[in-house]
């Protein structure tokens, strides 16, 4: 029995410890923003790369003189890519640390409950790269403190079956797309409806779960009838899966995707000769991409991936906003990302739209020819 | 016709894989009843240390034909991956196991989950294996051939013919020699094993080791086939593989490696047929035969002992 | 069965604190934050509580729990959207998916629970597989479910601290008594040996199934106050890697020990969350390596758990209430045994 009431003892002063976490705070000599990221679990990768983005792009501020005249902290959270934990995340950032602004997080299913705990805090977010229209917009009701950085109309999937049918003369097609995803389904149909509209026909269209790795037999079954051209506009990750797959499994057709390609971790070899479409060029010739290529690997040693572009991005709209409100109060800040126009992103030029998301600008076609990406086209949107 | 035992090869093909992962489940099961949860984590690691092998070898040639070369150097890597595996599940047991082997089962079960959780998310940090997606190299030409209307890749061949071998030796070990006696009277009794002499700390140790070089063989067959290498590429795989096991009857090595062979079958038709719905169907199956053989298809009718 | 509750004057106080501390919320003088964290306590407690019957009273070795709590959270969340959060409309939803839970539980018990031992463990954690894949999928029959991407829309009610609070009361009286009364004695008989429990007259399959319906019915209502809590429901929150939450709460506690399931519950939440607080950003990764290596050390040091089977004084039952009670589950029997 004692040692039963020793460890009670110890279990509640476990319990009570958190507590002590309570104090401090208080009046901030900085401006605090809030980062929620997964730092933890199974896509830890894409929440460091969106770290180093918002870093990056808060070290250059603070380089500048700060913002409001003060210095710019980040309090980084963890969402463990789990919807719980992002809640959790996000309450803890804005009651305890007081942050009033926040970067995150990647994937919907987290941005999601963040952006309603956001909006009823009056809290400005900003997702870089969640793609959900329900991060912004709730039951066709508009969050109006929710933003996002990346694009989610899809004219690239239309772009693409454009592109094919025209430039590359391809007829039949088959689809792969994570039914989890809402950017990439839209992709995925946007291009079996404009593929078809253009007189092509989608011989397979097929939805993977996120954590699939085996595509044997969806292959074998783009097989039975080899299709000009496989789509797949997902992630790189998830892409360099299946374009290996699909070469071992005998397809000698066009491999192609959406801007999930574009990393340096894309398995070149795999996808040699493929196509896909994206925001913007690396060897654009723009001095915000390449003043940006050229910093994020002096610091971080790789070329950044989308989603350390996105966070940069994200976190530069965010700032941008606050210096032009030059004001704290989130209200002001949320009516001045609103009325953000032309700004001028690594991404792209921004502007919002009514339900704040980016409004889509022009799409760029590149190559995969060598180990590198190769500019082929601009198509306009239509 | 084609078009069904083709997608039968692609089940085989993944089912060979989950047979080396469930033998290992299997056989730490039938000798001290433990599931280890763990087990999957160590596949992952088996195909981390493969790929940093290979890496490392880059620039190595072991023979002219580049195919030769390739095939070597992938032996290699699966060697080493073994090794690392072997090594790394003796410790687990010897600290995370062994102290708990008279404490309730399920006091072992607890610190399998806490070893699993501790490898996946120790090793995603940045100074162990990190925590990005990376692409395993192909380790030989993407060269497919035509048999009868069935097309079969090289892949498939190298899988089917090192899985083969490896399920071969084991076979050997544990029936032709003295360790694998050793095996077999510590899982039928211990303590009489302990009577007639037999070190069974030792016993159970190298069983340990020897699911582990299974484990780490398939995770480097499973990264050739499937090339994406990541800290949390073992759960599914190794739940899989598990089920497998548990379908097969747990504790019978022919019944670990039919389950398996089901097991991936099933996940490629169920695929085939409604892709979104293959674990629900994979898992469906599984408990329809247990429904029907309690103890697994291989497995015998456990009496519990009054 | 008798319905005792233990002391009133106890409970009379526990009501009057949580009173307080969800005026204290309501207020603002604990912040949302803070409000967030002990909600989750209670919930994980509901939920930690359910297995415990099943698997700590009875020795039925499931692995399906959150996916049962999954099915209570998907239910009370579309009766919420459809009928408000009104609260008597919320006692309907929390009903609701705690019905729902049980039905099931009822539906898939009845040939599963044949099942012996791990054989029972993996067929529940397939069986929680599958729900997950019918959550992933579930936008084709139920669109506002939204499948793989989630069920937004979820409105919270008032007050919802105090509801977790007194359900969990609520829930520790309902296992306490189930626990020091004849069919709980009859479901700790077949804990220790099935087949003697059997040979006594106990109805073996009736007693595990009235376990696994309760059982799976408390994380049903667990889910339906998760629902409602988070806001925010997602299929890969009821995987079965979830399932072992719960199972690490209640063997750390104590198998069969109300007690331990709800100290262990307490700190489990109290530790990842203070984890978060505690560790600084650039080491906030760590967080999850931390968590696994207590985990084990905790087993490695007390492998029968905090409490063992014993329970709390103010839980176990005076001398002229069940005589013969407490004997039956002795530490010997407890540690060596396995379900």
């Amino acid at each position: 029995m004692r040692t039963i009431r020793v460890l009670s003892v110890l279990v509640i002063i476990a319990t009570l410890l958190p507590l002590a976490g309570c104090a401090g705070g208080g009046g901030s000599k900085t401006l605090k923003i809030g980062v929620i990221a997964p730092m933890t679990g199974d896509v830890k990768t894409f929440g460091e790369s969106t770290r180093n983005g918002v870093q990056m792009a808060v070290e250059e501020w603070n380089a500048n003189g700060g913002l409001l005249g003060k210095q710019i902290e980040i309090v980084l959270g963890d969402d463990k890519n789990d919807a719980a934990e992002a809640t959790a995340a996000a309450t803890k950032l804005i009651q305890q640390d007081k942050v009033k602004f926040i970067v995150g997080s990647v994937a919907s299913k987290c941005s999601i409950p963040i952006s309603d705990v956001a909006n009823k805090n009056k809290v400005v977010m900003i997702s870089p790269t969640s793609t959900n229209p329900k991060v912004t917009v709730a039951d066709g009701v508009l969050k109006p403190f929710v933003f996002r950085a990346c694009f989610i109309d899809p004219p690239q999937g239309a772009a693409m079956a454009k592109f094919a049918t025209e430039n590359l003369g391809i007829k039949t097609a088959a689809v792969f797309y994570d039914n989890g995803n809402d950017y990439v389904k839209g992709l995925a149909e946007f291009f079996k409806a404009s593929f078809e509209a253009r007189g092509g026909k989608v011989t397979v269209y097929e939805a993977y779960a996120q954590t699939d790795t085996d595509f044997t037999a969806l292959l074998t079954k783009v097989m039975a009838e080899p299709p000009d051209m496989l789509y797949i506009p997902d992630y790189y990750n998830m892409v360099n899966l299946v374009n290996q797959q699909a070469r071992a499994a005998g397809f000698k057709g066009i491999l192609a995707g959406g801007d999930g390609w574009d990393s340096s971790d894309l398995d070149f070899q795999a996808a040699d000769g493929g196509y896909f479409t994206n925001h913007y060029a690396a060897d654009d010739p723009r001095a915000e991409v390449q003043n940006w290529v050229a910093r994020y690997k002096a610091k971080y040693g790789t070329v950044p991936d989308a989603l350390a572009t996105l966070g940069y991005d994200a976190a530069n709209l965010l700032l941008n906003a606050i210096k032009t409100a030059n004001s704290e109060d989130p209200v002001k800040v949320k009516d001045a990302l609103a009325a953000t126009a032309g700004f001028p992103t690594v991404s792209g030029t921004i502007s919002f739209d009514e339900n704040h998301n980016p409004i889509n600008k022009d799409v760029v076609i590149l190559q995969v020819k060598e180990g590198k990406f190769v500019h082929v086209a601009t198509l306009k949107p239509e | 016709m084609t078009y069904v035992l083709q997608q039968l090869l692609n089940g085989i093909q993944l089912g060979f894989v989950y047979a080396l992962i469930a033998l290992g489940y299997t056989m730490v099961y039938g000798i001290v009843r433990l599931i280890n949860f763990a087990h999957g984590d160590v596949f992952m690691v088996g195909a981390f240390v493969g790929y940093f092998t290979l890496r490392a070898l880059a620039r190595v040639t072991l023979a002219g034909a580049s195919w030769l070369n390739g095939i070597l150097l992938f032996l290699l890597a699966m060697l080493a991956a073994m090794a690392a595996c072997t090594l790394l599940n003796v410790t687990i047991e010897r600290i995370a196991y062994k102290p708990l082997r008279n404490a309730p089962r399920i006091a072992a079960l607890i610190t399998a989950i806490g070893v699993s959780l501790f490898l996946e998310y120790f090793s995603s940090l940045k100074f162990v294996f990190g925590p990005n997606y990376i692409t395993f190299p192909s380790p030989l030409p993407a060269q497919t051939w035509e048999v009868a209307g069935l097309r079969i890749s090289a892949i498939q061949v190298l899988i089917a013919v090192v899985a083969t071998l490896l399920l071969l030796g084991l076979n050997y070990i544990i029936r032709y020699t003295k360790i694998g006696k050793a095996m077999r009277a510590t899982a039928f009794d211990r303590d009489a094993a302990r009577l007639m002499g037999i070190n069974v700390d030792l016993t159970i140790s190298f069983t340990f080791g020897l699911g582990a070089a299974l484990a780490g063989a398939g995770g480097v067959l499973y990264v050739s086939a499937y090339p994406r290498v990541h800290t949390f590429m073992g759960i599914i795989p190794g739940l899989k593989a598990f089920t497998a096991a548990v379908m097969g009857g747990i504790g019978s090595l022919p019944g670990a490696f039919v389950g398996a062979l089901i097991m991936g079958v099933a996940e490629v038709t169920a695929k085939s047929l409604y892709s979104t719905m293959a674990d629900g169907v994979a898992f469906l199956i599984l408990i329809l035969v247990l429904l029907v053989k309690p103890s697994g298809i291989f497995g015998r009718a456990e009496v519990e002992k009054v | 069965m008798k319905w005792k509750v233990p002391s009133w004057g106890l409970l009379v106080i526990l009501l009057a604190a949580g009173a307080v501390l969800q005026l204290a919320i309501h207020l603002e003088v604990i912040n949302a934050y803070w409000a967030l964290v002990v909600t989750y306590m209670c919930i994980a407690v509901i939920s930690s509580l359910g297995l415990g019957i099943i698997y700590g009273f009875s020795g039925q070795f499931a692995l399906g729990h959150a996916a049962f709590m999954g099915l209570g959270a998907y239910t009370a969340a579309l009766i919420t959207r459809y009928m408000g959060v009104a609260p008597w409309t919320f006692a309907i939803a929390l009903v609701g998916g705690a019905l729902l839970a049980g039905g099931v539980a009822w539906l898939v018990g009845l040939p599963i629970l044949r099942l012996r031992s791990d054989y029972l463990g993996i067929a529940t954690l397939g069986f929680g597989i599958i729900v997950r894949v019918l959550f992933e999928n579930s936008d084709k029959v139920i669109p506002v479910t939204a499948g793989a991407r989630g069920m937004t829309g979820i409105e919270q009610p008032d007050f919802v601290f105090l509801w977790a609070f007194l359900l969990l009361l609520g829930a520790i009286i309902v296992a306490r008594n189930l626990r020091f009364s004849s069919p709980g004695r009859a479901l700790l008989s077949i804990r220790e040996d099935e087949t003697a429990a059997n040979l006594m007259g106990v109805d073996v399959v009736r007693y595990k199934t009235i376990a696994f319906v309760l059982g799976c019915s408390y994380a049903g209502l667990a889910g339906g106050l998760y629902a409602h809590t988070f806001l925010f429901l997602h299929p890969s929150n009821f995987d079965f890697i979830k399932s072992f939450d719960p199972l690490l709460i209640v063997v750390l506690g104590g198998l069969g020990s109300i007690t331990g399931t709800v100290v262990a519950g307490t700190a489990w939440v109290a530790v990842l969350e203070g984890l978060r607080l505690v560790l600084p950003g650039e080491v906030l990764e760590w967080r999850y390596v931390i968590y696994p290596v207590l985990l084990i050390a905790m087993m490695l040091t007390r492998p029968q758990g905090l409490f063992g089977t014993s329970e709390a004084a103010i839980l176990r039952p005076r001398e002229a209430e069940a005589p013969a009670a407490p004997a039956l589950a002795t530490e010997v029997t407890a540690d060596g045994t396995h379900p």
